[in-house]
């Protein structure tokens, strides 16, 4: 169904559909960490702006395709989030602490870029516009169509991923982790290292939609890419939809990108547009999601559908 | 001996809370270890499983000293614990809570299933194997606490005040488990218990803590008529 949507679907409707998958996709990467393993991370935007700025200065500068920068990316990302993981769980940063950490670590990252002349510093990078008719896919450039695929694969893919994840070994070891660390450790996990792993692999694949936000949108501005709001948007999606579920990101990720493209162009419309409203419409579905449902959304559909 | 504890010694701020402790657990033995509040069970506990390192002594599990190895390494090593303060992981089934103890020494989810399976049966649990772990009474999440640490398939278990808060039935039912589990498999328990019904009912080797020294060790009934312990129990005798 899914894959035949862009049949029918006009190139605005396809743009929110992309859209959509982008944050489901970021959001099950998130999910693994805190979701799953419990570890709240507010600065994934860091791996989403490093991810980004691999694989399209390689590409600005040289002219090689994201195959190649894609691996880069995946590699230094898991290295900082590795880096981060180890300050903290070594010196048993936890909790909040560790959320500070993980802002602070994007925070100075986007500081850092300002003052990186190879990436172009605040003015930003630009990546040649896609020639919108044909399918380049060596250097992924092509029309619409082929992002929202391209989404729509990574979103498939992180779903199925995360299904087995949650079902291994490793699944059973970082929900133990999440509800009791003590305990965990008691029955004969290295929590240090599960931890880490969730972390990696969080990173990773965060990593991943950060070259595709690059080649998808051809800018790269450190302020934007790297802001603490970029890494909220990530996270909303999962924690209205249902913090460490499977169908929770996605269907988060959904209701959060319509309710707020509805809103905006239905302000848009009675000519109310101000500034800020996208934000001011979170912040309210934050509040009504957390006051009256407060595991998230899937949760209470999966209970009426006795899922 | 598959646990030789040696001369340990553990202080928190200066105050002495275990004193040149020493004991030894016979392979497939039931041992207590009682004595009033603040004696240092639970430390010498904490000691064994690794929350902490003593500050001297020697712990010595199948002919490995295990002091100052972290609480996963010494259970991998072969030692399952319990906590007095149950931790139920809150938000997983009883069968996935009993699953990640499972997985210590199974490598698949359907290995781990079949051991916590069978281990949830030993303990009556099995019924609620599909409940939230957070949907249990008392009684029933200390038993999970059990089943979980067994998951892990320990040489030695230490139980930390399992029968505290059970009315007298449930704990004969849980006296009874543990009989059963040391008889078939041979496994090595060591308790620490208040409910002096269970700890007669069990144990076949029994070491009174009192101030941090060990001040008693032997048979139950050479036990509790020990002067030493009557008088750290019941007060000095005193000639009227």
């Amino acid at each position: 169904m899914l894959a035949a949507f862009p049949a029918f679907a006009g190139a605005y409707a396809l743009s929110v559909a992309t859209l959509i998958l982008y944050f489901a996709y970021t959001g099950q990467a998130w999910n693994v960490m805190m979701g799953f393993a419990g570890q709240l991370s507010l600065g994934h935007s860091l791996y989403v702006g490093v991810g980004a700025y691999i694989a399209g200065g390689i590409f600005f500068h040289w002219g090689i395709g994201p195959w190649a920068g894609l691996w880069l990316a995946i590699l230094l990302c898991m290295l900082l989030g590795l880096v981060i993981g180890l300050l903290a769980f070594r010196f048993g940063i936890s909790g909040v602490y560790f959320a500070l950490l993980t802002i602070a670590f994007a925070e100075f990252t986007r500081i850092g870029f300002d003052h990186l002349a190879w990436t172009g510093g605040p003015g930003g990078m630009f990546l040649k516009v896609a020639q919108r008719d044909t399918w380049d896919i060596a250097n992924f450039r092509g029309p619409p169509l082929m992002y929202y695929y391209a989404m729509l694969f990574l979103t498939c893919a992180a779903f199925l991923g995360c299904y087995f994840l949650l079902r291994s070994k490793a699944g059973y070891y970082w929900q133990a982790i999440r509800e009791d660390e003590d305990a965990a450790r008691a029955l004969g996990i290295n929590t240090f290292r599960w931890k880490m792993l969730a972390v990696a692999i969080s990173a990773g694949m965060t990593a991943i939609a950060g070259v595709f936000f690059a080649f998808y949108y051809n800018n790269l501005f450190p302020e934007q890419i790297f802001n603490i709001s970029r890494s909220i948007e990530i996270i909303l999606g999962p924690i209205i939809g249902g913090i460490g579920t499977l169908f929770g990101p996605i269907l988060g990720a959904a209701v959060l990108t319509l309710l707020s493209d509805g809103i905006t162009e239905l302000l848009a419309a009675l000519g109310w547009e101000f500034p800020g409203v996208k934000q001011v419409f979170y912040g309210v579905v934050l509040l009504a999601v957390v006051m009256f449902l407060p595991h998230g959304i899937w949760p209470a559909v999966a209970r009426k559908l006795r899922l | 001996m598959i646990l030789k504890v040696e001369n340990i010694s553990k202080s928190f701020r200066g105050l002495r809370a275990v004193r040149d402790a020493s004991f030894e657990l016979p392979e497939g033995s039931i041992n207590a270890l009682i004595g009033p509040n603040g004696a240092g069970k639970t430390t010498i506990f904490n000691m064994i499983a690794g929350v902490y390192p003593p500050d001297s002594g020697k712990i010595v599990f199948q002919n490995r000293e295990i002091q100052g190895l972290r609480p996963d390494r010494v259970c991998a090593a072969g030692i399952g614990r319990t906590f007095q303060i149950v931790k139920p992981f809150a938000g997983l089934s009883v069968m996935d809570n009993v699953m990640v103890g499972a997985f210590l020494k199974e490598r698949t989810a359907a290995g781990a299933r079949a051991h916590a399976l069978s281990i949830l049966k030993k303990l009556s649990l099995d019924a609620k194997a599909a409940l939230p772990a957070s949907s249990l009474t008392l009684p029933d999440r200390k038993r999970l606490e059990v089943a979980r640490a067994l998951a892990t398939r320990p040489r030695l278990l230490l139980l930390d005040e399992v029968m505290a808060g059970l009315r007298p039935t449930e704990t004969d039912q849980m006296v009874q488990v543990f009989r059963d589990i040391n008889r078939a498999d041979g496994l090595t328990i060591l308790l620490i218990e208040h409910v002096m019904r269970a700890v007669m009912a069990l144990a076949q080797h029994i070491g009174v803590l009192h101030h941090g020294e060990v001040i008693a060790r032997g048979r139950p009934d050479e036990v509790v008529r020990h002067p030493a312990v009557l008088e750290c129990y019941l007060g000095e005798e005193t000639e009227v």
